[in-house]
């Protein structure tokens, strides 16, 4: 009869590696460690957080090594959230493909929707043949995605420092904003309403009425924010000088978004590359000095101050621009996504209905095809980049004049920024590092896809 | 049967100009919706097409193109810039990957050129195009002079090896990590090429074309749906 071995048995089981002698701590063994140690310890503790520590924002693993309470050395481990969306947008057609990227950045998804329809239309060369309608849906969904994108960060942010009421009414305010999107698109998340060509619908009654409700809302609740923060000692005493990241060390990590406009540069792809219209708006790009924690804070609070802006030019122009086109006005690419409410719920609009089955015998073949096939894109490769609330979001797609892409990859903000997590934690203390990674507003949908 | 426009396609294909790039045959499909070994009745058993990407352009290329590809000749050399596409109003110069970290060297630093900002880089898997499988495709952008550039770089499957720009753009070192894990590229000079998404025991690299993508048949009231990539599909 063999010996069976409790694993619990010996805690802290010293072992001898290529790093010298090595504990594996379990709790309630500080005696065997200190007595393993010998009479000369090095002290040097690894420390895994995460991946399921809340406040590593998902599913994201610090891997710490500290003495005493200071880090001396950091690393991410990612990846546990990847699953396989680029690989899967290969197997279905292009309009399928905004379902599956929409859940990339869960807390982004008009702005993954926007970059994946963007790089498609380059490649069909029809660009200049959106509705204008559908061009200011995108940017109000977008900038309304703005808002509640940062929202989530500071509310959150708050929430790990223990700034309790920021995340409170953080979350009131997205609130707020998500049912606008439930009742413009149907959904509150993975909405795939921007579709290549437009929009998936037009804009249902009643929601300029909501969208002017929501502005004078945000207008009266957005300066609690500043009001709780800004000069808020013991907010200050925790973000100011941590995670400092200047212009040149952003740079050289490929870092957009709010951290490098807090290093002092105003980047933003919406001024110096514009899309969907941008330039005709009238908004200003925030930037802050201290490139710090606090600093990309104060960014992002007055970017919602400028996205409100935009969200008030975008209601007065939709308020003028009622029964507008929302999708290209070619019949081979416009999806038929006509929905409309009937006695028994939500199912194909019945004037649609009417007019493939009834009238048009071409309108039922583009829907017959469009639907069982898809329409096929040019071979050729596009990369479309947008500023997303994180970054530069950028799509590279490439087609082989197929129905589906060949190859989609998306380049997401927080990928790139999270790279910047080690330079802003080494040397810091174990209770910056949360600050400093939250200061990144890393979200791990995107980061592994 | 390649000259064959298939009518669903929009008609917005480039025009017979000057700079329309000649189209260059990466692949040939046959037959449609993934039927193989089965009698085919339906006669789309015989369609043929060619997978033909934008191919190499001819001078000028219009804008700052042509001064920006001047200047990166005159300071590379010949041999390093193999081909340059023009296509949807983007720029992408195909280098040669012995020379790549002399390019990207001199892309960021020439005044001229400026790249500063690098976007990463995407692998793309082209199976049947011989002795160049595998590319790797790094988006740049030059914020001082508010351009994008693509450099695109191919190896053979047989010698997955590209070398590294970390050495140049710091920023690369995640995005080769990612490339090297899901299609095996071999980035020579990174300083720790580790998968980075996938467990690090895994086997194979996912987004390849021949990595299938997985899944099982679902069953429902005696129908069987089988998982996407078996499924019949238009090709």
């Amino acid at each position: 009869m063999t010996e069976t071995q409790d694993p619990y048995a010996a805690f802290a089981d010293a072992r001898d590696t290529t790093e010298g002698k090595v504990f594996t701590v379990t709790g309630q063994d500080w005696d065997s460690v200190v007595s393993g140690l010998g009479d000369e310890p090095e002290e040097r503790i690894v420390v895994n957080m995460g991946p399921q520590h809340p406040s590593t924002h998902g599913v994201l693993r610090l891997i710490l090594e500290i003495e005493g309470e200071n880090v001396t050395e950091a690393r991410c481990g990612i990846g546990y959230l990847h699953t396989g969306i680029e690989k899967n947008m290969e197997f279905r057609n292009w309009t399928q493909g905004v379902t599956f990227c929409t859940r990339m950045d869960y807390l982004a998804p008009f702005y993954n929707e926007t970059a994946y329809c963007l790089a498609i239309e380059r490649l069909l060369g029809i660009e200049d043949q959106i509705p204008e309608k559908a061009n200011v849906m995108r940017v109000l969904l977008m900038e309304l995605n703005r808002i509640s994108s940062h929202l989530v960060c500071i509310a959150t942010g708050g929430m790990e420092i223990g700034a309790l009421t920021v995340m409170t009414i953080g979350f009131r305010e997205r609130e707020m904003t998500l049912d606008l999107f439930e009742l413009i698109t149907g959904l509150r998340m993975n909405h795939a309403f921007i579709r290549p060509g437009g929009v998936a619908q037009d804009l249902p009654a009643g929601a300029l009425d909501k969208i002017r409700e929501y502005i004078t809302w945000m207008n009266k609740h957005l300066p609690e924010y500043a009001e709780l923060c800004n000069a808020n000692p013991i907010f200050k005493a925790r973000l100011q000088d941590v995670g400092y990241l200047d212009l040149t060390g952003c740079m050289a990590l490929g870092i957009s978004g709010p951290p490098l406009r807090a290093a002092g540069y105003g980047l933003d792809l919406r001024k110096s590359q514009p899309y969907c219209g941008y330039e005709t708006y009238d908004f200003d790009v925030p930037t802050w000095d201290t490139a710090d924690s606090y600093g990309r804070f104060r960014v992002r609070l007055q970017e919602m101050w400028e996205s409100l802006k935009i969200v008030e030019q975008c209601a007065d122009r939709l308020a003028k621009m009622e029964g507008e086109p929302v999708m290209v006005a070619d019949k081979k690419i416009g999806w038929p996504s006509q929905l409309a409410v009937g006695n028994d719920g939500m199912g194909n609009s019945l004037d649609h209905i009417k007019h493939i089955m009834g009238e048009s015998m071409e309108a039922l073949i583009h829907h017959f095809k469009l639907v069982t096939e898809g329409f096929r894109v040019p071979a050729g490769q596009a990369y479309v980049a947008i500023e997303s609330p994180r970054g530069e979001l950028g799509v590279h797609l490439v087609s082989d004049g197929g129905t589906k892409p060949y190859r989609a990859h998306f380049r997401d903000p927080s990928f790139a920024n999270l790279q910047a997590m080690p330079i802003l934690c080494e040397g810091s203390q174990v209770a910056d590092v949360i600050v400093a990674v939250a200061s990144l507003d890393p979200v791990m949908g995107g980061v592994d896809r | 049967m390649s000259d064959h426009q298939p009518e669903n396609l929009p008609a917005t294909t480039p025009g017979g100009d000057a700079r329309t790039p000649a189209a260059e045959v990466v692949d040939q499909r046959e037959g449609m919706f993934g039927v193989r070994g089965t009698g085919d009745t339906s006669g789309f058993g015989g369609l043929r097409r060619q997978v033909a990407l934008p191919g190499g352009s001819a001078k000028p290329y219009g804008g700052w193109f042509d001064g920006a590809t001047e200047k990166l000749d005159s300071l590379v050399g010949d041999g390093a810039i193999e081909k340059v596409v023009v296509a949807h109003g983007e720029l992408t110069l195909h280098v040669a990957r012995e020379r790549l970290v002399e390019v990207a060297q001199h892309i960021r630093d020439d005044a001229d050129l400026r790249f500063e900002f690098c976007s990463g880089v995407s692998g793309v898997h082209y199976p049947n195009e011989t002795g160049r499988e595998l590319h790797a495709v790094y988006h740049l952008l030059s914020i001082t002079h508010n351009r994008r550039i693509r450099l695109e770089v191919s190896c053979p499957d047989t010698d997955p090896h590209i070398p590294s720009i970390v050495s140049v753009y710091p920023a690369n070192d995640w995005h080769e990590r990612e490339t090297w894990d899901f299609f095996g590229i071999v980035f020579d000079g990174h300083p720790a090429l580790t998968r980075i998404q996938m467990p690090d025991d895994w086997p194979g690299h996912p987004q390849r074309k021949d990595y299938p993508l997985g899944g099982i048949d679902v069953e429902y009231k005696g129908a069987v749906i089988p998982p996407p990539d078996t499924r019949r599909s238009y090709n």
